[in-house]
Parts: C-alpha cells; structure tokens; sequence
C-alpha cells in the first residue's frame, strides 16, 4: 500500500456535514426537551434596582424563570482558568446571571425557561427590570484615567493584571542610529464562526449523571470547569461536541450561559437547550484583539535591528474569560521580536476592564497582534534607513544554521530555514520584477504597493511544565487511544476536538500509514468524554503537533506489540521481526511472514500468546510535547489603492507557510486560505465599534462586514517542510499562520502603495474612507 | 432571532389584500419578505398579521406600453435582471436589479416591495427617479397613480396611501439612442449602496446633451435627482472637463448624512466620484 502520509485526502466528513448529516448541538432532540432564552441587559453599566418575573410567570408555556438571586450559592461563578504569574491578577467574581450590576451589554440578568423556543423569547419581553443607569467606559485606555467609572472594587483603577517581560536595557541600545517609534490600534473583532455557541443539558435525578451537548473546542476543560460550577463531581458529567461549526477561539471559554442551560435542567429534572442567536453572538460570545500598542524600534543604518519594546493596553472586556489574560501576555510579549535576531525586547502589558463584551483567544491570539506590530515596524524602519523592507527582513532573520534558537524571552524556536521561504515567495511574487512596474504605475498615475511579511509563530502548545510555569491552569499534553478491532478494523480516541479543521481525515492518514491500512479502515472517534479518557482540546495550533503526535505513539506501541505476537507465531526472536507494507517478516527470510489482520486475530483469540503478553491489540499515549513547534513563512500581497476613493483591491496574494511535514496539502492549503481570509477581514473590513455609552453599533451583519469570496483573488501557495525536531511526526501547526501573517502583509502593501504620500499609519480596518482621508491629509499637509 | 407571533393570510387578488389591510391595523403586505422578515425577526418590526401577495400571479411580468416600460409589482430582482426587453430599452434598470443583495435576495425580492419599503440605500429607487416612475396603486377608493416626484418622504416612509397595494411600476422609456446605467460603491457588509447612481444620457451627432437623467441612491436619508447635474450638462457639448464640472454637484440635491462606515464628507466625495463615473459611460464617445 501506498503511504498516504502527505497525500491530498479528500475530507472525510464532508458528506456528513454538506448533506445535512452532522451531529450539531442545536440539532440534539431529546424527549421533554425545554428551551432556555436569556434576558441581557441593554445597559452597559447600570445598577439593578428590581426585577419583576412574575408577568413572565404567568405566561402560558413558561415552567421557570431565574435570576441572579435566585440563582446564588446554588451554582458557582466563571472562573478565569489562566493567571499570568507575578502579574497582580485580580479575578472578580463573574456571576452566570448579573447579582446587583450589569456590567456590558448583554450580561446576562434573567433566565427564561420555556415549553418551545418561541415563548421562552416572548416571555423575555415579559420581565420587568428596574435599572439604575450608570456612567459606562469602552476604551481601555480611558478607564485607566483617574475619575473613570470602576468596574470592580477588586480592580482599582479598573487594571485586572499588569505583566511584563524582557530583556531590554537602555545600555543595549545606545550603538542605535534610529529609533522609531509608532502607536497602533488593533481593533476589536468578532469571531462569527457559522455555529453560534448553543448547549444542551438532561440530567438524570436517579444516578446524578448529567450529559452535555457544547458547542465546544475543549469538552475535558469544560467538563472539568462546569463540574466545579454544577457541582457535579466530574465522573457523572458527560460533555459532547461531536460537530462544532468553527470556533477561532470563541469556543474555547466556559460561558455562563451554557452553565445555567446544566443549571436549569439540574433544577427542573427536564433537559433544556439553548443556542444563541446572531445578535446574542456578537453581544455575549467572546471577542478578539482590541489592543494600543505603543511601540519603539532602535535599529542602525546598515539595517540591523537592536531592540523592540512594547507598551501595551489590552481591552478585557467587563469580566475576564476563561483563557484571556494569557492572550495578550504569554501569547504576544514573548513572540514580538519574531523571526529576527533582535537580541533585545520587552513587553509591558496591561489588562484593562471595560463596558464591553469580554476579550478571549481569537485565531492567532496574541501571536498576530506581535506579528502585527513587528512587520509594521520593520516597513517603518525600512523607510527611514532607505533600505528595501525584504533587504532589512533578509539582514535580520534568524539564519538556518543558528537553530534551535534562543529568542531574548527564554522561547527556544525548534527548527526553521526562514531565509528558504522568503526567496520561495519572492519567486513566485517576482519581487524584484513588481518593484519596477510599480514604479511604471506611479509614473502612470496609479497608486500599487507591495506588503512583505517574515513571521514566525508559536504553535503547538504546548509543554505542560511551560504551561504551569505561565500561569495556565492545566495541562497541555494530549491523550490518545488507538484500538485494532478484531477484524482489523481501527477506532482511533483523541483528546484534540476539531471543528472544521479536517482532522478526522488527517489523523486517520497518520494511523493508516504506520498501520499499512486504508484510510477507510480507521475511525476518528473526538469530542465525547465519555469515551475519550482526556484531553486538552483544539486551539494554539496544537492538534496536529500534540493530539497526531499521541497518535503516532499510541500507533506504535500497538505495533510494537503486534510484533511480539507475531514473533511468537513466527516462532523467532521479536528482533529478527520488522513490520513492512502490513507484513511482520522475519528479516532476511520475508517469505516468512505473518499479516497484520492474522497477528490481530490472534491478539484477541488469545490461544496462544508469548508469556506475558496481555490480550487485545490497544495502545494508548499521553504525549507531552518537550517544545512548542514554530511554524513560519513569507506572505507577499500586491495591492492597488484607487485614489479617488481610497478603495482598496488585492491584485496578487502568495503564501509560503512551512508548517514541517505536511500530513495532507489540500487540507492544510484550505487553513491557510481560511486565515488569509480572517487576516485580511481584519486589515481592511472588519472592526467592532462600541459608542460612548457602551451600545455596540456593529451589532449585525448588516453594518459588521465579514470577508467574502469575492473579496478576493486566487490564493497563490505553497510550502516548504522543514520538520519538526522534537515531535514524532516532525509536524507543526497551520491553523493560525495565515491569520498571523496576513493582516500586517496587506496593511503594509497599502501604506507602500501611498508611499508618494508619506503616510505612515491607517488605523484598521483601512476603510476606504480611511485610506482617502489618508491621501487627502498627506495632500493637504 | 425569533419575530413576535403574527398571524399570516395569503391572498388570491389585490382586492382581498385591501380588505385584509383595512380589517386588521397593524396588518403589514409580504412579498418577497427580504426587507420584513430581517426587521422582523430582530423585532424592529412587529406586525400583527401578514397579508402574503407573492402567489397573485398578474402582477408579474415586464411589457412595453406606448413610452413607457411596465413592471409587474411582484417582479423578481432577478427576472428585472435577466429581461430581454428591460435591458433592450432600460439597461440602468436591469443593472440595478442585477446588484441588488445576493442571488438569494434577488430570487425572491421584488420591485413593488423594494420600492415600497423605501430603503434609502436601496438600488432600485435611483433607476425609477431617472426614469420618471409611476406607481399604479389599487387603494380603498380604487385604482389611483402615485407619480415619483415626492413619492419618497424620509427613510422607509412614502406617500403610498393607506391600505394600498404597488400593482406596477411603470418607467418612462428614454428617447432612442440614449444610453443608461446604474454604478455602485456597496457597503461591504450589508451590500447596500453607499452610494448608488442612475445616469441616462443622450449626444446628439454635433456633441451637445439634449436627454439627460442622473439620481442618486444611498448618500442621504432619501433618494434624489441630481437635478444640478442635469442642469449644467443638459444642452452642452461633451467635454471631459464639461462631466467634471457637473459631477462636483452631485450632491447639491440631496440631503447628505453620514454614518460610522462612510462620514457625510466623504459621502459627498462618493457622489460626485460615482455620478462622475456614470456620466463617463454613458457619455463615452465611440
């Protein structure tokens, strides 16, 4: 049998989920099933005076309505699950239903619970509550002035942890010609995966046991995270996310609201569902980014870079997520010196409390808003020294034979040949060839520009021993159990719990490949914690690298034993037997030789083991990562800025992603699409606004726009593999770098189309009008 | 997104639709139901009962009578779109019809609902002020017409009377030889105009304008005829200076607003970038 490791597989559960066939929360029908619909304040801030549910009572199909009162000592808070160390963190306590205070528009304040979803919504209109209004404060940077509203008693000048890190030295960087110094916005985004968040819970009274559907990237953590918040210990609580329809982050939090959905059936004895609408999503579904960045870049002439540093302000939210405070710190301070030797940096951050929806991971987390500000720069640098942005990029990159490499954070970057995929792109973009048309173009009047980014990610997270020593409240190995099925059937159990990345097609590849099987013959079983003993779930770019690596091992060790069986058939020493195309040979006679489906056979039959060797052919591997994994690459975009409106339009877009072995190309070219897509959403269209009282005006998608198809020209492609030393699969992670890289590559392209003009800086999203006002001041100044 | 309850009634002719309307205030005409439903279900709109027209076959269809072209009310977006006779003799018309939503919206939206609902950034509203529209409408007190002019009176609010129902739309056809078109700057998210903008022009052999139409969808709280435009080209030799000029009073006529996407300024900006932009197609020599 051919490998199929690295061959271009056809998604598997594509059928089941194009023709109507998945396993949604929302589609989970359950005898008795009630519906839950959640009363949010309209008020960013505000006190609540009195709440009156009894016309809602009395509504006919009404069986209960809670409220925060109700609600207290009998279930716990939200708890923040990740504590950047030495960092002051203050977590108040963030109740599932508001107690006393509304704190964001769309903090939940009543629960309704009803016989259909259409009078569970009606009797939300039925609930009377008196609200005391209160000053609000959106921005971060305002809610740290003196005199600003205060969120929480516990947060004095409404700063939830202040973190910092680096090595910077003012000595370091007196040698420096230049120091740059710029101040970005990255906006606040909304992660509108197709799947809104939805859970259903049935709880059996007779034996304590609770199921839950989730809408989940990590059902373990949130088994583990709702236990302690149910209070039902954690063997009696089941967690189900078979199909999740995309995440980017926004699935990883524990929610209040999918805790009372358990809350209520709990209560009632009846199962209840819930699944928000659109306007609840972009209300009370986590959102992404919102950062000042306040940068300084100390460079020479010649092009070498000596130092970055960055002050930072990161917009929380009212209350702090399950994952958010190890976002914007652990995530982004110790990756802003990136692919290059900048032997200097540091990080400042600041978490910050606002009226606002709260932040949490959002695809790339931290790791785009670093790559971000570090590619703006190095363009301003380039500018200011006169020196091609790619030449200055070539000069400082972190050459091939320096790995593994010590980053000034303490990050040591595993493998990479970042110089290799810069000239690939480079190729393939015709740099040098655009470079002169571009200067044909101006002549002719028209404003292109060309946008080069080098970056380098975090991904596969990661050790275990790393995560505690960052603040993370949990493990970040990976667990995973592989069983040969008498006839030679495979079911493969793994703690990842993917949600549209295709991984129930890329890790049946890795077993079918060590095993000499067919693709067909091996099951991704993911996302039930019944059957799966644990797991840490799908994020960080990390299922590939550490969920497929647990796999690879778990694979091997069936071998390994297999080959002790088939030793003993054999009648020769397990060293004389090797395992090739299916077949345990006997080395040197391959005539002799046994099959994989006879050995398994036997495995279960069990008439006739080697001593001490246990029936059934199962191996399992709880697999701790000794690194992260770095993926890394070159991303060129070609742009045309129209100068009467300031539209912007992307004439050629070219990946170079090395992300180590590629399992499956076409899988891995559509994350990188997928990102690319995200990225550039976020550098030229998309921006959640609140205004001065809090309202969020870009509450739909009438008015938020979110990228589409036609947006776009075709992506140009490719990878190069530069493998991982340290996994077994020598695999990276490609969920996020077209997300990273993206966003920074067309931002740059535009500021370098309006070159003629001087400009340095347009806020994102580049709107047209942006772009205009930008040529216009340029123009007038 | 879950609308309040509402009681639903589907009509057979025009006649019963009035009925229905004058029975039951707070009754509210479903046709395609792309702009109701939307509002509806984010509760903006709740109306009490909906009187569904979209199965009264005669009031679909394009035909030619005299000068004027006549579109049945429940016409689709996309049947406008695709007319052979519409983009014949009104190609700004099938333009904008071919640019309204998605291919979704175009499906089922039709042209009565459309310009009854008066979007102010609706496609549609800048072909029909170009092109002198008028509504036949069949009211309490019969068949009446509603002319164009001074028909849309501020976002979503018309001079329909009450308990009427659009049965056509009739659009003046140009004089032959003129040349129309609809451009337009969506909003990246929503897919309305931003700025949308109708232009119909003809050149007589020696260079001088003697037709030419130009409104403006989008920019302002209502849709307008850019009669200033109009007025500096009509009767004029075609110069590209001479489109400049015009097009800098793109938005003299119109009650320009702004919002978070597009401020009133750049708004202004739009217009005449667009109005000058139609102006080149249509008055394009050659």
């Amino acid at each position: 049998m051919a490998t199929v490791f690295g061959k271009a597989v056809k998604r598997r559960e594509d059928p089941r989920l194009i023709t109507g066939h998945g396993q949604y929360t929302d589609d989970v029908r359950l005898p008795g099933l009630l519906y839950a619909a959640i009363l949010r304040s309209p008020h960013a801030h505000a006190r609540i005076r009195k709440i009156d549910t009894s016309q809602a009572l009395r509504h006919p199909g009404v069986v209960a309505v809670f409220t925060g009162q109700d609600i207290q000592g009998k279930m716990g808070t939200i708890p923040t699950a990740w504590l950047p160390p030495d960092s002051g963190i203050v977590t108040p306590p963030h109740h599932a239903l508001a107690v006393d205070r509304v704190r964001y528009v769309g903090d939940g304040v009543a629960m309704v619970i009803a016989e259909d979803r259409y009078t569970a919504r009606d009797a939300l209109d039925l609930i009377q509550v008196e609200y005391e209004v209160l000053p609000a404060v959106v921005d971060q940077e305002a809610a740290m002035q003196e005199g600003a509203p205060q969120l929480h008693d516990e947060a004095p000048g409404n700063v939830a942890f202040h973190w910092k890190v680096g090595n910077f030295d003012p000595s370091a960087v007196q040698d420096a010609d230049v120091v740059i110094r710029q101040r970005f916005r990255q906006q606040r985004l909304v992660p509108n995966p197709m799947e809104p968040r939805s859970a259903v819970a049935d709880y059996n009274p007779a034996t304590g046991e609770m199921t839950m559907w989730l809408t989940s990237q990590n059902p373990h953590i949130h088994r583990f995270l709702l236990s302690g918040i149910l209070g039902i210990p954690e063997h009696k609580l089941r967690i189900i996310a078979t199909d999740v329809g995309g995440g980017f982050g926004s699935k990883i939090p524990c929610y209040p609201d999918e805790a009372l959905v358990g809350f209520a059936a709990k209560t009632l004895g009846r199962p209840v569902k819930w699944t928000e609408d659109r306007r609840e999503h972009f209300m009370a579904t986590t959102h992404g980014r919102d950062h000042y960045d306040d940068v300084e870049l100390y460079g020479k002439k010649d092009g070498t870079i000596l130092a970055i540093r960055v002050r930072a302000t990161a917009n929380m939210g009212a209350y702090l997520s399950t994952a958010a405070p190890g976002v914007p710190t652990i995530l982004f301070g110790l990756i802003i010196s990136g692919p290059y030797q900048i032997p200097y940096a540091e990080a400042d951050v600041y978490g910050v409390f606002t009226n606002t929806t709260p932040t949490d991971a959002y695809r790339g987390a931290g790791r785009p808003e670093a790559t971000y500000l570090l590619e703006r720069m190095v363009d301003l640098f380039a500018r200011e020294i006169g020196m091609d942005p790619v030449e200055v990029r070539r000069k400082n990159l972190v050459r091939a034979e320096q790995f593994p490499y010590n980053n000034p954070m303490g990050l040591t970057y595993d493998s990479g040949d970042y110089h290799g995929a810069l000239h690939k792109a480079l190729e393939m973009a015709g740099y040098a060839e655009f470079r002169r048309q571009q200067e044909e173009a101006r002549r002719a009047g028209r404003l292109v520009g060309v946008g080069v980014t080098t970056y380098v990610e975090i991904c596969g997270l990661g050790p275990s021993q790393v995560a505690g020593a960052v603040g993370f409240q949990g493990g970040l190995w990976e667990s995973a159990q592989v069983r040969i099925h008498p006839t030679g059937k495979v079911t493969v159990f793994t703690g990842s719990s993917p949600h549209g990345q295709g991984e129930e097609t890329t890790f049946a590849q890795i077993v079918a490949d060590r095993l000499h099987i067919p693709v067909e013959d091996v099951e991704i079983v993911h996302g039930d914690t019944a059957r799966i003993s644990m797991g840490w779930g799908t994020y960080g770019s990390r299922s590939t690298p550490v969920g497929g690596s647990a796999i690879a091992l778990a694979t091997e060790r069936v071998i390994e034993k297999a080959k002790k069986i088939a030793a003993h058939m054999l009648e020769v020493g397990e060293a004389d037997v090797e395992f090739e195309e299916g077949q345990f040979r006997v080395k040197g006679a391959p005539s002799r030789q046994v099959s994989l489906g006879d050995v398994t056979l036997q495995a279960y039959l069990a008439w006739n083991l080697p001593p001490g060797v246990e029936p059934a052919l199962e191996g399992q591997a709880f697999y701790d990562p000794s690194n992260f994994t770095y993926s890394f690459g070159t991303h060129i975009c070609q742009v045309e800025v129209d100068r009467d409106t300031g539209e912007v339009k992307i004439l050629r877009y070219i990946a170079v992603d090395d992300c180590g072995r590629v399992i499956n190309p076409m899988i891995a070219e559509g994350q990188v699409h997928g990102g690319i897509v995200q990225g550039i959403g976020q550098a030229l269209w998309e921006g959640a606004h609140y205004d001065e009282q809090g309202q969020l005006v870009t509450g739909t998608f009438m008015d938020y726009a979110m990228p589409r198809a036609h947006f776009f020209p075709t992506f140009e492609t490719a990878f190069q593999e530069t493998p991982s030393p340290h996994n077994p699969l020598g695999v990276k992670g490609i969920g996020e770098t077209g997300t990273i890289a993206s966003t920074p590559t067309v931002v740059n392209a535009v500021l370098d189309a309006l070159s003629p003009y001087g400009v340095r800086d347009i806020e994102m999203p580049l709107t047209p009008e942006r772009v205009w006002r930008a040529m216009k001041g340029a123009q007038e100044a | 997104m879950i609308p309040s309850a509402f009681a639903y009634e589907r009509v057979q002719t025009v006649e019963q639709a009035v009925r229905a309307l004058q029975a039951n205030p707070g009754a509210k005409l479903l046709a395609g139901g792309h702009s109701l439903i939307p509002l509806m279900k984010m509760r903006l709109a709740t109306p009490t009962r909906l009187v569904d027209i979209s199965g009264i076959r005669e009031l679909r269809g394009v035909w030619k009578k005299d000068d004027r072209l006549v579109i049945g009310a429940l016409t689709t977006h996309r049947e406008i779109a695709t007319d052979r006779v519409v983009r014949t003799h009104l190609p700004a018309l099938a333009e904008a019809a071919s640019r309204v939503g998605d291919l979704q919206v175009r499906n089922r939206g039709t042209i009565g609902g459309n310009l009854a609902h008066a979007d102010p950034s609706s496609d549609l509203p800048a072909v029909a002020l170009a092109f002198d529209a008028v509504f036949d409408v069949l009211g309490p007190e019969g068949m009446q017409t509603v002319p164009i002019d001074g028909y849309f009176l501020g976002p979503l609010v018309t001079a329909l009377p009450e308990n009427s129902v659009i049965t056509a739309v009739s659009l003046k056809l140009p004089p032959s030889g003129t040349r129309s078109t609809y451009v337009k700057y969506p909003h990246p998210a929503s897919g309305y105009a931003v700025v949308g903008v109708a232009a119909a022009a003809r050149v007589e052999p020696d260079g001088v304008i003697d037709f030419v139409r130009v409104a403006v969808t989008g920019a302002g709280d209502v849709p307008y005829r850019a009669q200033a435009v109009e007025d500096a080209l009509l009767g004029q030799h075609v110069s590209d200076d001479l489109i400049r000029e015009a097009a800098a009073h793109a938005a003299d006529d119109g009650s320009i607003s702004g919002d978070l996407f597009a401020s009133e300024a750049y708004r202004r900006h739009l217009c005449s970038v667009y109005v000058e932009r139609a102006l080149r197609k249509v008055l394009s020599r050659g």
